[in-house]
């Protein structure tokens, strides 16, 4: 069991803000994540298979389409799904060798490598199916949230925000600190009711989900069938018009 | 930003928190699909690092797609071609020989040069998704062939032939909604492409500021997925619902009166003479100026600032014939009943309530809430104005309405109701997108009537007719081009007819083709109406000789596609990564509402396999068959390869490829003398050039003196004149004329009524043609296709990454209508259309029309191809929709008819009518017609079974 610690002292929470509003289900972020990742940190994201009848491959963004409700009232709805980065994540308590691990001073749920003995119990623990098996290494993975972006001093500083942000066409996702109730993002989820995602689960996950805005309602038409007047009459009313050009 | 400022909490941890993202990078256009965003390509020991947008590039700020993202393994693909291919089997078989380039170029030079000896329309060159379209098609007029189109008649020429003739602009590439000032957004069969980026940014603008955004659409997926309103349109009933939308707003006296008197042709006398020879032309004066009735003068120029033009009324004219205003018959068609709500209503599957609300939204949006942007401006008669007042609608529609037989009119029905809202180019509306708006039509008729051998077409191959004159026809009124674009059967064919081009060839009508050279147009497949009928077409052989029917047929691409086998000489292609490439004005533009821009491609790595770009071997290939723009007078090649070309061709003196840094300095924009520095300065700046409009010239361009003064000085238009826009397009009333008898050039008994039928000046509907052919009881489903976001014209859905998303399709059924049809979500089904039938697998959803089918185009590969497994999902449950449409409709008249719109030949696949059966349970779990699989051609290595792709860790 690998204990969680105390978040350090001005510790912060980073995590993702994800917006339903605006997301189209476009997989940019997914794929964005993927060309990242595959040669960041927890390199390689492997693709088992990848032009065979199965091709199947390590991700740690996935996005999800499925509708809801009812005929033309349903919604379609897309939903990303990657780690939530938990306050409380079993992923890591269930890991027997310490690689699994929550960092105190920014929250974010790393694997390392190195300790990892590919026994997917932190796979079996995960509520929200985030781990990702690269079998080819028998090592868990997962998202990182870009840990070598957000810090990387290499980079220009608006730079420094996880792949899947910087790329997401329609600004659907938001970094920072979910912590600190100032941050914009904070300050984002809270003028929009963002939710975090099966709190029943008590994992207290960081991400926070945006739900749809909602819709105005269409205003009441202005005419009624009934005052349709003959096409000579407004003809006529068209022909006295006065306009200059 | 302070979240971005985040200090590394824990130094000595292990983590390389600041590893430089890659060893160099270069910027570059992506190719992934048609949007072309900025890029930067992170490269690392030689291997691709990392792929990201541009944040400086106009078209993407930064942001980066799916298929983008997924460039690296477009770019390590197996499926790549790695040395020139000559055929030495049967076609279709797929045996080659790996040839040298020498040896290819020769043969092909060969070949050529007999054909344009002999007699060069012979020669059928077609381009698929071709963004070098100012290259080719000056190829192929050096040549002398007059067969040459890329693939716009296939995908869209319906949107921009009706925006052409009616705003002289359209939507995507011609134009962008005003996303920072609507209220109320339409998006008309738009699901999830065209385009891809920029779209994404908007809609994501739009609920920002709050705005309302309404899909009209059969299918809500996509950008639909995020409007507040979805509309259930029955596919190709578009024009029925604009109509009544339009006739609701003149019902309600909610237009804008003023501005279609001020900058469109509302006020235009159009001559009332029945049976003569100009009824329905427009009243001219001597110097062939449109005339308008003033209330005080009587006939006046209709261009005159100051009078006050009559708009309504039967006019006697002074030479005793009568004339109409425009806006009289306009008034007149749409008022008329049957396009009121309820007439409209059971066709198109919407309320009459529905329509009328919408209506008067689009009103209250467009009047009832005042927008004004304090920017002066001067219009083209000189009249200063204090602000530029806005109406806050704007529209953005593509495929879903264009792809249809109806497709043109519903097009032009939509730039219809966007006049009738004063909603163009004004805050808040829909806005042209430099180098629009163009006068209207923009250019001279299409050139290629006249061929002779070893001679070069002056002019351009795709042009504008205006009327008869125009036409590309024969004595007898047949048409000279192998697709029959520009003759009486597609008038207004402005980007040929593609899908025709092989079936055409195949029954060599209305002439045999000798040698066919395809870019990057996989017409064995999916770039096809029907891939059969293609196939036939490319193994047909002539009885007599038993040699084939086409003789040679020369294929250019980077991957081994289904049409690689077909090929008697296959050209392998760079990927986009290892080419320059020029993003032209000339061509495709990239410029936005707020400027022209342009761009390049340059090479970010070198090929690892003996190939080159298609545009490169063009020029050589040019050079040897001393075509004159690619051969200097002593005989020599004129240019050394593409980038010298891009640089160093004129369209015109002063007018090239690209736009900035021109002049020897690199000093001037638009024009000026070739500068030898000038890519080098494009890959300084990001490989894009923009140039940015001052506010006073953002909107009304129509009109807008300052903005019409500098297009002119950059060449963008030819002169500063306002461009007046076409409610009635009196061009297609010529055509009607001619088909009523009157005037020298007329067409063929056989296609008189239908000429006379659908050349009309005021955009109607119709039923698409296929139509009448079938039965609805027989057929009762609309089937369509939409391209996923994740694959949108990836032309390569072979990619490793995004074949993960999506690697088989399902053809889409509403929940309730499975129910009633006694069908269940993974039921395998026959779909039947009067041509054809397929089996695929079904899938269930609410968010689909009641009486539509759909799927996701291009995904279904043929066994085999694109270096996949032969029991890949994309072979053994993917499956196109396009092996039960047909190229055809029933011969008439003893002659072939195409399955195209009747005004432009746009591939109406759209039209298509289906039954939905469930399959024997005996029957395999597997896509039919299942075609046997390609072997895979030399040189290709077996694909790789286990991916680690890590540019910069182990190889």
């Amino acid at each position: 069991m690998t204990s969680i610690p105390a978040p350090a002292p001005g510790g912060k929470k980073l995590g993702l803000v994800i917006d339903l509003d605006t997301c189209v289900g476009c997989h940019a972020c997914a794929v964005n994540c993927k060309e990242w990742n595959t040669s960041g940190h927890m390199a390689p994201l492997p693709d088992f298979d990848p032009y065979g009848a199965h091709p199947e491959g390590v991700w740690f963004n996935r996005v999800h389409s499925y509708e809801a409700g009812a005929g033309a009232d349903g919604r379609t709805v897309h939903f990303p799904r990657s780690c939530l980065h938990c306050e409380d994540p079993p992923c890591v308590t269930v890991c027997p060798t310490g690689a699994s691990f929550k960092r105190a001073e920014d929250g974010i749920v790393l694997v390392n490598a190195d300790l990892c003995i590919g026994c997917k119990l932190c796979s079996w623990a995960c509520p929200y199916g985030a781990r990702e098996f690269d079998e080819d290494a028998g090592v868990m993975k997962k998202c990182t949230l870009c840990i070598d972006r957000i810090y990387n001093e290499t980079l220009p500083e608006t730079e420094r925000v996880p792949a899947c942000v910087s790329t997401c066409p329609t600004h659907a996702r938001h970094f920072g600190d979910l912590g600190d109730p100032e941050s914009d993002v904070s300050r984002l989820v809270a003028s929009r009711g963002g939710y975090a995602l099966m709190p029943e689960q008590g994992c207290k996950p960081v991400n926070r989900y945006l739900p749809p805005r909602e819709r105005p309602t269409p205003p009441a038409p202005a005419r009624r069938a009934a005052n349709e007047a003959p096409i000579a009459s407004r003809l006529l009313a068209w022909a006295d018009r006065v306009l200059s050009r | 930003m302070p979240e971005a400022s985040l200090a590394r909490a824990a130094p000595d941890d292990g983590i390389a928190y600041s590893v430089p993202t890659g060893d160099r990078v270069a910027t570059t256009t992506c190719y992934m699909c048609a949007c072309r965003c900025g890029i930067r390509v992170h490269l690392k020991d030689g291997r691709i690092r990392y792929i990201e947008g541009n944040p400086d590039h106009p078209i993407n700020r930064g942001v980066l797609c799916g298929k983008g993202s997924a460039g690296i393994m477009t770019q390590y693909s197996p499926a790549r071609l790695r040395n020139p291919l000559l055929r030495v089997g049967e076609r279709g078989a797929g045996e080659f020989r790996e040839i040298s380039w020498d040896e290819a170029l020769s043969l092909a030079a060969e070949w050529l040069g007999a054909v344009r000896a002999r007699n060069p329309r012979e020669l059928a060159f077609f381009t698929g998704r071709d963004q070098s379209q100012s290259l080719t098609g000056l190829w192929a007029a050096e040549f002398g062939t007059p067969n040459f189109a890329a693939h716009g008649g296939f995908c869209s020429v319906n949107m921009a032939a009706a925006g052409l003739y009616s705003v002289g602009g359209s939507f995507w590439e011609f134009g962008e909604p005003d996303w920072e000032h609507a209220r109320l957004f339409l998006l008309w069969g738009v699901a999830e492409d065209h385009d891809s980026n920029p779209i994404k940014l908007g809609l994501a603008r739009l609920r920002e500021r709050g705005a309302r955004i309404i899909a009209i659409n059969p299918v809500r997926t996509g950008y639909g997925a995020i409007a507040d309103e979805w509309i259930s349109l029955r596919p190709g009933t578009d024009g029925l619902f604009i109509f009544s939308l339009i006739h609701e707003l003149l019902a309600a006296d909610r237009i804008d009166l003023e501005f279609l008197a001020t900058h469109a042709n509302a006020h235009w006398l159009v001559i009332e003479s029945p049976g003569a020879a100009d009824h329905g032309l427009f009243v001219r004066d001597e110097a062939g100026q449109p005339l308008a009735w003033d209330r005080a003068e009587g006939p006046v120029p209709a261009g005159r600032a100051g009078i006050s033009p009559v708009l309504a009324g039967t006019l006697t004219l002074p030479d005793g014939r009568s004339a109409r205003p425009v806006f009289h018959l306009l008034a007149e068609r749409y008022l008329s009943p049957e396009y009121a709500p309820e007439a409209v209503a059971p066709r198109c599957g919407i309320a009459p309530e529905t329509i009328r609300r919408l209506a008067a939204e689009l009103a209250e949006a467009a009047f009832d809430h005042p927008l004004e942007l304090p920017h002066p401006w001067t219009d083209m008669e000189g009249r200063r104005h204090e602000s530029m007042p806005g109406r806050p609608v704007s529209m953005h529609a593509m495929r879903g309405i264009a792809a249809h037989a109806n497709g043109f009119h519903t097009c032009r029905a939509l730039h219809l109701l966007q006049m009738l809202l004063g909603a163009i180019d004004r805050p808040g509306s829909w806005r042209y997108k430099a180098p629009f708006p163009r006068p209207i039509p923009p250019g001279p008729g299409p050139a290629g009537a006249e061929t002779a051998p070893n001679k070069p077409i002056a002019g351009t191959l795709l042009g504008y007719p205006q009327g008869p004159d125009d036409l590309l026809v024969d004595a007898a009124g047949e048409a000279l081009r192998i697709d029959k674009g520009f003759s009486w059967e597609a008038p207004l064919a402005l980007h040929g007819l593609m899908h025709m081009a092989l079936p055409n060839a195949g029954a060599a009508d209305p002439y045999p083709i000798d040698t066919l050279l395809l870019y990057m147009a996989n017409m064995a497949w999916n770039s096809a109406m029907n891939p059969a009928e293609n196939i036939a077409s490319l193994t047909a052989r002539e009885p007599a000789s038993g040699e084939y029917r086409i003789r040679h047929v020369i294929y250019a691409d980077a991957y081994f596609s289904e049409t690689v086998p077909y090929a008697d000489l296959v050209l392998p292609d760079t990927t986009y990564l290892e080419r320059y490439d020029a993003i032209s004005l000339l061509d495709r533009p990239i410029g936005s509402a707020h400027g022209p821009a342009d761009a390049i491609r340059q090479p970010v790595l070198a090929p690892d396999r003996n190939v080159r770009p298609f545009q490169e071997v063009l020029i050589e290939l040019g050079a040897r068959l001393k075509l004159p723009a690619f051969t200097r007078p002593d005989g020599s090649a004129r240019y050394r390869d593409y980038p010298d070309y891009i640089v160093n061709h004129q369209r015109r003196p002063g007018i090239g490829p690209l736009a900035g840094w021109r002049g020897a300095g690199g000093e001037k924009i638009g024009q000026g003398e070739p500068n030898p520095d000038q890519i080098k300065r494009y890959v300084e700046n990001g490989c894009f050039w923009r140039h940015e409009l001052p506010p006073g010239q953002h909107y009304f361009k129509y009109a807008n003196r300052d903005y019409l003064e500098a297009a002119a000085a950059l060449g963008l238009i030819a002169r500063p004149e306002r461009i007046v826009l076409q409610l009635y397009c009196e061009p297609l009333q010529r055509f009607r004329l001619a088909a009523e008898g009157h005037g020298s050039r007329r067409p063929p008994a056989r296609l008189r009524e239908r000429v006379a039928r659908y050349c009309d000046p005021l955009p109607f509907w119709h039923p698409p043609l296929a139509a009448a052919e079938i039965s609805p009881a027989e057929f009762p489903l609309s089937a369509i296709t939409q391209r996923p976001m994740p694959m949108y014209h990836s032309w390569g859905s072979q990619n490793a990454w995004l074949r993960q998303i999506l690697a088989a399709n399902r053809l889409y059924m509403n929940r309730g209508l499975a129910a009633r049809l006694g069908l269940a979500e993974g039921d395998w089904v026959r779909v039947s259309s009067p041509t054809g039938t397929l089996r695929c697998q079904l899938a269930l959803m609410e968010g689909v029309n009641e009486e539509t089918v759909w799927t996701w185009n291009a995904i279904g590969k043929r066994a085999g191809a694109w270096n996949l497994a032969s029991d890949a999902p994309e072979s053994a449950r993917g499956f196109l929709l396009n092996h039960v449409i047909s190229a055809f409709l029933t011969p008439a008249g003893g002659a072939a008819r195409s399955n195209s719109d009747p005004v432009t030949g746009q591939a109406a696949w759209f039209d298509l009518r289906v039954r939905v059966e469930k399959c024997d349970p005996a029957e395999l779990p597997l896509t039919e017609p299942h075609l046997s699989p390609l072997p895979r051609p030399p040189g290709l290595p077996p694909a790789p079974t286990l991916l680690r792709h890590h540019a910069g860790g182990a190889p």
